[in-house]
């Protein structure tokens, strides 16, 4: 009896402490999912797609400050990129969306799409003097969704010492002819030509563009004899061996590497490089991606917008309003830009105040003037589409799965099935 | 939070009933309400709901996904169109499924092939104790210990056809690099040999212990009518290893059909869809664009969830028909 009462209390305290658990499991995630959206506590919600700056950054600094400038307190939470936009609409669906969230460009017209953000005029925001081609990525349907809050590009970096050696003067590289005659020479004096991005994702694509849009090909027509030609341009460099095989799985992250190597003579890179370039090892420089025929080639804009989604609360967006806009004035762009490094204000004036204190980034300035939007053009949710197909056909005309041309139409007719 | 309180009430509820229990049982308490049965539900409560919200629900939820129309817009008002098995159809139609059934089974047959061979192998080797025996066996153990991550990225360096070791070593004998990841013939072998090399811990494991449970004597018998090692080896070990066997490939392809992470490190599914699966082609269209197409991605999802069923239904079988004989 003794035993058997002991057994029993074993028992029930076993349960009961399973009982605990389950409820300090359901506490959890109860507070979880009610902790945001909750008007009267004076927290706002800001997500953002920089997970590298952490609470004690330069970066969760400067937000606080926007915070405390509309006097509330900012909860900042970093997600990957593409994490970013899956977790925005999921907490879309739940109803529980941040106040603001930062969000890659390409991103906006899909969030857009959903109904989930406020459009720039229901926030009285005034964007006359952003940059329009800065600005269309945001934009659909004549609506603008959200504001850039700075923007970056592609360019083309070369290793001064390589170049010195090989002979080769990097303002003569001027069109596509010049520098596959620059990349030749390179290569003849026993260095390494180009390396780029070429890897089977979005990255792939933002790296093709230039080529592809510098050829006179648009995203409408996959497999016309321009975008042909752009692609037999990385082809005939694969094959020469100007740049090496291994760029069919490379992101720019590990081009840059391959790049800080010291072997190559030129790396298409991004803005984000700038200060990374100057403290390579060797002498660095860039000049404009050219066109096919000369002059500059369009490289995609890259950067983050800032967006404010739906609340059912409304009287959320008047602070809302007074975060978004500490963010976007032209000092604002600027600190932004000091604190990234990387960031290009999005209009002239804030350029201009970047010139003045940073004389060094005229080239980068000029490369984003000249940058075109991805899912401009009226592309829109479209975009992620016909990027699938032409990343693929790279892909596959790269690696020799089919000839540039039969990769590119297969490419089209994938890209006009997807988006019909 | 709704769906958990009941189990909170149940749980608390058996536990305090029981608790306050006078010392000797009453006859009255016991006919309402046996205590040891309400010990039972709340013991049970636990996994009936976790099994619920993370076997159930998540199921129920890919059959939803995969018979709406669930763009993104629809995906976030919550009006998907009902479409029936369109998104089937569409998958099923599509270029790239053939492509990716057919690298589907190259990878995980030849996977589970050479995976479990080796393991066999290894687990006979190991089954003769020696000095060390026990760490090299721990060693062994390494590629299952290492976040896949890490694995990954590791052998895409050492297959990478400019920098790679691999053909820093070819070279190094005069031969001519070969594009590992880069090349359409080559992508899908070196991703499965990858998968191999991690699948290689879990074979070894399983079957060791299978070994095990082998009596020593059976062996000395044998030995003593002057069987060769190979002859004990087809004899003995195989027919008494064979349900631990089945179970050990059976758990294998399951765990082979649904890899994502390896290739998705090494190849994204590239070049192009050279070494594109099934698994792979659905995680692409849910998370790999800038684009998430929710409803085909888990119309793929359900096909691996049938192939994995009727392999494990054959499974069954092959044990039932094996314990009637």
């Amino acid at each position: 009896m003794q035993h058997h009462k002991r057994r029993t209390r074993a028992y029930v305290s076993t349960a009961a402490l399973a009982a605990i658990s389950m409820a300090v499991l359901g506490a959890c995630s109860g507070g979880e999912s009610s902790g945001d959206g909750s008007a009267a506590s004076g927290t706002y919600t800001w997500w953002d797609p920089y997970p590298q700056h952490d609470a004690s950054s330069d970066w969760e600094g400067r937000v606080q400050a926007c915070g405390e400038e509309a006097g509330v307190t900012i909860e900042r939470t970093a997600y990957d990129t593409t994490a970013l936009t899956n977790q925005a609409l999921l907490a879309a669906q739940e109803g529980a969306a941040p106040d603001v969230i930062l969000i890659d460009n390409p991103a906006v017209s899909t969030l857009a799409e959903t109904g989930m953000l406020t459009t720039v005029d229901e926030f009285g925001l005034d964007t006359s003097a952003i940059d329009e081609n800065l600005l269309a990525a945001g934009v659909v349907d004549g609506e603008a969704y959200g504001i850039p809050i700075g923007a970056n590009t592609l360019s083309l970096y070369y290793n001064a010492e390589v170049l010195d050696d090989a002979g080769v003067d990097p303002a003569s590289v001027t069109d596509w002819d010049s520098l596959t005659a620059a990349l030749e020479q390179v290569t003849e004096a026993d260095h390494k030509g180009i390396t780029f991005a070429a890897i089977g994702t979005e990255e792939g694509t933002f790296q093709f563009l230039p080529w592809f849009w510098g050829a006179g090909a648009d995203l409408t027509d996959l497999s016309s004899p321009e975008a042909v030609a752009a692609l037999e341009l990385w082809k005939g460099w694969l094959d020469d061996g100007y740049a090496p095989n291994s760029v069919i799985n490379n992101s720019q992250n590990t081009t840059w590497e391959e790049f800080l190597t010291g072997d190559f003579g030129f790396a298409e890179n991004g803005t984000w490089q700038v200060n990374s370039a100057a403290e390579a090892d060797f002498e660095t420089g860039i000049i404009q991606l050219p066109a096919r025929d000369g002059g500059v080639a369009p490289a995609p804009t890259g950067g983050e917008f800032i967006v404010a989604p739906v609340q059912s609360d409304t009287s959320r967006y008047d602070v809302t309003r007074q975060i978004v806009e500490c963010m976007t004035t032209p000092e604002g762009f600027v600190e932004t830009a000091n604190t990234f490094a990387y960031y290009i204000p999005p209009t002239a004036e804030g350029q201009e105040q970047l010139l003045e204190e940073n004389p060094d980034l005229e080239p980068w300035v000029e490369a984003v003037r000249s940058a075109k939007g991805r899912t401009s053009d009226g592309l829109g949710t479209d975009y992620p589409l016909i990027s699938e197909a032409l990343w693929t056909a790279v892909q596959n005309a790269l690696s020799g799965v089919s000839s540039p041309q039969d990769a590119l139409e297969t490419a089209q007719a994938d890209a006009e099935a997807a988006t019909s | 939070m709704t769906s958990i309180s009941p189990a909170i009430r149940s749980g608390r509820g058996g536990g305090d009933r029981a608790g306050t229990r006078p010392a000797g049982p009453s006859p009255r308490w016991r006919s309402r309400l046996n205590p040891s049965h309400w010990t039972a539900a709340a013991f049970a409560a636990p996994l009936v709901i976790y099994l619920l919200l993370f076997y159930a629900y998540p199921l129920w939820r890919n059959i939803d996904l995969s018979i709406h129309d669930y763009t993104v817009r629809a995906f976030v008002q919550g009006d998907a169109e009902f479409v029936g098995l369109q998104n089937y159809l569409e998958v099923v139609r599509s270029s790239t499924f053939p492509t990716a059934l057919r690298n589907t089974a190259l990878f995980t047959f030849g996977s589970i092939a050479v995976q479990f061979t080796l393991g066999l192998a290894l687990a006979v080797f190991f089954r003769a104790n020696f000095r060390l025996s026990a760490l090299l066996r721990a060693l062994f153990l390494v590629p299952w210990l290492l976040p896949l991550i890490v694995s990954a990225s590791t052998w895409a360096w050492m297959l990478n056809s400019d920098n790679g070791i691999v053909n820093a070593i070819l070279a190094a004998f005069g031969l001519h690099p070969v594009n590992w990841l880069t090349s359409p013939g080559m992508s899908l072998l070196s991703v499965t040999v990858a998968n191999i090399w991690l699948g290689i811990p879990f074979n070894l494991v399983i079957l060791y212990s299978g070994l095990q449970n082998i009596p020593d004597e059976l062996y000395e018998a044998a030995a003593l009518d002057g069987a060769s090692a190979w002859r004990r080896f087809w004899s003995i070990t195989m027919p008494l290893l064979r349900p631990v066997s089945a179970i050990t490939l059976l758990l294998g392809l399951i765990y082979t059909l649904k890899v994502v992470d390896v290739i998705w490190v090494m190849t994204t599914g590239g070049p192009g869809d050279t070494s594109t699966t099934l698994a792979i082609w659905s995680y692409r269209e849910a998370f790999g664009t800038g684009q998430p197409d929710f409803s085909p991605a888990a119309a793929v999802g359900s096909l691996l969830i049938i192939i994995a069923l009727v392999f494990g239904f054959l499974h069954l079988q092959l044990q039932r028909r094996q314990e009637a004989s």
